[in-house]
């Protein structure tokens, strides 16, 4: 979130509001549940570590407000974030760790905790189709809830294959 | 009002090498009129003899079957192909079009079928082949239509007679993704108008257009889940984006 507010701003400079509202058209649906206050803190993280600047306009009507604008430190953040092809969270280590932990020490079955793994997966994966199966969601939106959905029915089918490995695996 | 569907102790046994192979094995399930139902398990836990069972297209050798409350497990071949006609929708994996019938009058044939006059069969089958966004492909043979296209065509024709019950045994399973979206938009169009479905598949995403979920396993439902989980629009969108709502 912080290099993608980075990004934003290295288009045009704007104050915090313009800023959330440019992150939520963005985001689509899954915007609205945008903590305001995040971007908020972010920002002024930003320019504690110097990489945006900060300049007071002073307004007649209302409250000044803080317009911020990149520093050239901050661009080179933006361009080094853009090209990094990193790829966190790849494996499911933890829900991996969790099947084999449940049949180690025989404190839960490992195809109940599958099953209601897919439950879960699936109740997120109808909600993610719901929302963007809303014809007034832009096409970016549904980009990102179209992948969302892929990463879902892709988890869904490694929990096949985790059943295949954990059915009757006392035996 | 009576439930689509109640199957009691359904069962569906075949004579194996020694013991039989219970396919399908006393299952219970009610599904009520508007539904959209979907059953998944592994390959060989019986979902698709179910689906079977459930239109008739094989005899249950054990249990009670009520489609619209009328007892249907013991009605004659014919019967059931009449019953078939007007009450059940099929859509099939492999489309199981009529090659050589245009995309039009495999929608229309099962309307023709029930007795329906030539000209409103064909007024309702371009009217559905328009919704479905292949009114264009009407005059088209089978072959000459994309996968997408045919099963869309295939859904016309479970469509035309307004059945009661529409069955979908793998409906997206040969085909590509963007296919596949069509298929689930078309799908959740009918969830919304609150057709009775049951799907039977591997998907996920087919699955999750449902709102209620049957597993199976060894051939007997291991769990029947409602999937919409109350959330309101913001909790739901917090948990999918993994932030604090």
């Amino acid at each position: 979130m912080r290099e993608a507010m980075l990004a934003l701003l290295a288009k045009e400079p704007a104050h915090g509001y313009e800023l959330r509202q440019r992150l939520t058209r963005a985001l689509g649906p899954i915007g609205e549940v945008l903590n305001p206050g995040q971007v908020y803190v972010t920002l002024s993280r930003l320019e504690r570590a110097g990489l945006v600047r900060a300049d007071q306009v002073a307004q007649t009507a209302a409250p000044d407000k803080k317009v911020y604008e990149v520093t050239p430190a901050g661009r080179e953040h933006v361009a080094t974030w853009l090209l990094d092809a990193s790829w966190p969270k790849v494996a499911p280590v933890e829900f991996h760790l969790k099947l084999v932990a449940a049949a180690a020490t025989g404190l839960a079955d490992p195809v109940a905790l599958i099953d209601a793994q897919r439950r879960e997966l699936l109740r997120r994966l109808r909600d993610v189709q719901r929302l963007a199966d809303d014809e007034s969601v832009d096409a970016d939106g549904v980009l990102l809830l179209e992948g969302t959905a892929l990463r879902l029915q892709a988890d869904v089918r490694w929990l096949e294959a985790c059943e295949r490995r954990w059915t009757g695996w006392r035996s | 009002m009576s439930a689509v569907i109640e199957a009691r102790g359904l069962s569906r046994h075949y004579p194996g090498n020694g013991l039989p192979v219970r396919a399908v094995d006393s299952v219970d399930v009610v599904i009520e009129r508007g539904e959209a139902v979907s059953v998944m398990g592994p390959s060989g836990c019986g979902k698709s003899t179910l689906l079977h069972l459930l239109g008739g297209l094989e005899r249950p050798t054990a249990g009670e079957l009520r489609l619209d409350g009328r007892r249907v497990d013991q009605l004659s071949e014919s019967a059931w192909a009449r019953l078939r006609r007007r009450g059940v929708g099929f859509v099939f994996q492999a489309f199981h079009l009529v090659d050589e019938l245009s995309a039009v009058e495999n929608v229309e044939l099962p309307a023709l079928l029930v007795g329906m006059s030539r000209r409103e069969a064909r007024a309702r089958a371009m009217k559905l082949l328009d919704r479905l966004g292949v009114a264009d492909r009407a005059g088209h043979l089978p072959d000459r239509l994309s996968g997408g296209q045919r099963q869309r065509v295939a859904i016309a024709r479970a469509l035309i007679n307004e059945p009661l019950l529409v069955l979908a045994d793998e409906p997206t399973g040969n085909l590509d993704s963007h296919a596949t979206g069509e298929i689930l938009k078309i799908l959740a169009r009918l969830r919304d108008a609150q057709q009775t479905l049951l799907l039977v598949t591997h998907d996920p995403r087919v699955a999750a257009v449902a709102d209620r979920l049957l597993s199976m396993r060894d051939g007997s439902i291991v769990e029947d889940t409602r999937l919409e989980g109350g959330l309101s629009r913001q909790a739901a969108l917090a948990q999918i984006a993994g932030w604090e709502a």
